[in-house]
């Protein structure tokens, strides 16, 4: 209960900073737009010389691309900016502030910082997941949905918590935001299902930067092909990096020694 | 400083000078880029991966396509997609710039005003920058290209005298890009949405330059709109030029198009210069 206050507290705060900043809404508009050009442009030209890619329909991509735009909604909405500002916190010393505060640190620190205009991704994401239903004829049945939700919040928690485990890295190591360049670089090959890839690069995907649990499981779920064992993977690997991301934290923070006193 | 109806004196609005003081100021600027660059070589790296992995994913795209729909899509089998994107990555990598990200937060944050009270046009020293890092990156983009030969299995069946044209061909392509960024970075006199602009400007080269697809493999209506823009003649063309896909006549159109793309640029260039420095500024600094 209290988890959820301190999130609605951040999240009117972003919305209070960002509405003096109106423009903004229009640039984000266009991005969001230019992004959804390069994925459904590219499914166009792609399903004008065939009528399946890698196995999926044209409607079953529309669905992928509906979860790629969701997703990375979901990530520059709230993780990147919040990550963004702890590992400057830690640079400047002003992390003291967080850890005084009487709630977990974790917690404040994950949420910290929203980009409310971001949220047009999550919307625009949710309206192509839509077109897509539409498309593929009420084939999205029940097991689909509990699939597609359960695979949706298993990706969103390893994602978070592989960005957590980078960005506490700064507690030793003063420049890793390239790291998370990296991230946003590759989060683009998830634009196409990472079935598609050869292995060495479907391996890096899934393992070294997880787009294939935040954009193909998912999609898997949504279009009725998600596997038993495939969904219990991603439960099992949420739930591991979950704890192995608490950990990590609880150890960089003995770590931390401040830097602003 | 404010804006004012004419330049103020001192500030460079041309081009030109003793050639003997250019190439003495580029040797200045290497030996500063050179030291600059190398002091972030992870987020060299970091860049790298970008302009790497674009063309990997749609050279596995089309592959896919080209095998499921019998063997070739629009003329191209899966070993010429891999020659294509193999050479299409090495090109865009020798020839891309990225001015127009920087003018963003030079003129915000005023940074401007330093260069323009230097007694050279400012230009030299992006272009500078440009080639020491496509010299700095080269030595990772060799062995990158061997691995994906290794691993993709191209087919090359060029000729010596596509080959041999290639060459001008890319010095041109080098020229016009970064003409155009340059122009385009320009636009933050008058506006600081300029990374907007520059957004756009990238999507619409990402279709129309033969990056998504090969032009031949682009839909009837696609093809000709990228008629329109410079971007076909500064990557595809080149490109194609390589694997020695145009004959002689093509080829001639093509060169004669980077041309006359290359003075429009110029000109253009110049013209938004100096209405843009008279137009400047400065924030902060």
């Amino acid at each position: 209960m209290q988890t959820l206050r301190i999130i609605g507290t951040y999240l009117r705060l972003g919305a209070l900073g960002e509405l003096e900043y109106r423009a903004n809404f229009f640039t984000q508009i266009l991005q969001s737009v230019l992004s959804l050009a390069v994925s459904l442009g590219g499914l166009y030209i792609v399903f004008d010389h065939t009528d399946t890619l890698g196995g999926w329909l044209p409607a079953e991509l529309i669905a992928l691309v509906g979860i790629f735009t969701l997703m990375g909604g979901l990530i520059r909405l709230v993780i990147q900016p919040s990550m963004q500002r702890f590992m400057e916190d830690i640079r400047q010393g002003t992390l003291d502030f967080k850890l005084t505060k009487p709630a977990d640190a974790q917690l404040l620190v994950s949420v910290q910082q929203f980009e409310i205009w971001q949220g047009i991704d999550i919307g625009l994401g949710i309206f192509i997941l839509g077109v897509a239903t539409v498309r593929l004829g009420g084939q999205v049945g029940g097991w689909q949905a509990a699939g597609f939700a359960a695979a949706m919040l298993c990706g969103m928690a390893i994602v978070y918590s592989f960005w957590l485990m980078l960005a506490t890295v700064s507690f030793w190591a003063v420049r890793v935001e390239n790291i998370l360049v990296i991230f946003q670089t590759m989060y683009q090959a998830g634009r196409w299902p990472v079935n598609i890839y050869p292995l060495w690069l479907r391996s890096a995907l899934t393992f070294l930067v997880p787009v294939a649990f935040a954009v193909t499981v998912p999609a898997a779920g949504f279009t009725g092909r998600l596997e038993w064992p495939t969904l219990l993977g991603a439960l099992a690997l949420a739930f591991t990096l979950m704890a192995a991301a608490r950990l990590f934290w609880r150890t960089g923070l003995k770590h931390y020694s401040g830097a602003s006193a | 400083m404010a804006a004012t109806d004419k330049a103020p004196a001192g500030i460079v609005t041309h081009l030109s000078l003793s050639p003997r003081v250019l190439l003495q100021a580029y040797r200045a600027y290497f030996r500063k880029t050179f030291a600059v660059q190398l002091q972030y070589r992870a987020s060299l790296l970091i860049w790298l991966i970008g302009s790497i992995l674009e063309p990997v994913i749609y050279l596995v795209v089309w592959t896919t396509v080209a095998e499921a729909s019998g063997g070739s899509v629009g003329g191209y089998s899966a070993g010429d997609f891999a020659a294509y994107y193999i050479v299409l990555m090495v090109v865009d990598h020798l020839t891309f710039t990225w001015v127009m990200w920087e003018y963003d937060y030079r003129i915000r944050l005023g940074q401007m005003s330093a260069m323009l009270l230097r007694p050279i046009h400012p230009v030299h020293e992006d272009i500078a920058d440009n080639i020491t890092y496509k010299v700095l990156t080269l030595f990772v983009m060799i062995p990158v290209v061997l691995l994906l030969i290794w691993l993709f299995n191209p087919v090359f069946n060029t000729t010596l005298w596509a080959v041999a044209a290639f060459i001008p061909a890319l010095a041109l392509s080098f020229f016009v890009r970064f003409m155009l960024g340059w122009s385009l970075a320009m636009t933050a006199f008058w506006t600081t949405r300029i990374n907007a602009l520059n957004n756009s400007f990238f999507v619409i080269s990402l279709f129309f330059s033969g990056r998504i697809a090969p032009l031949d493999v682009l839909p009837e209506g696609l093809q000709t709109v990228a008629n329109l823009f410079p971007f076909r003649w500064t990557l595809a063309f080149p490109v194609e030029l390589f694997l020695g896909r145009l004959t002689p006549q093509e080829a001639l159109v093509g060169l004669g198009m980077q041309v006359l793309w290359l003075v429009i640029c110029l000109v253009g260039m110049q013209l938004i210069w100096r209405a843009g420095i008279r137009k400047y500024a400065a924030f902060g600094g």
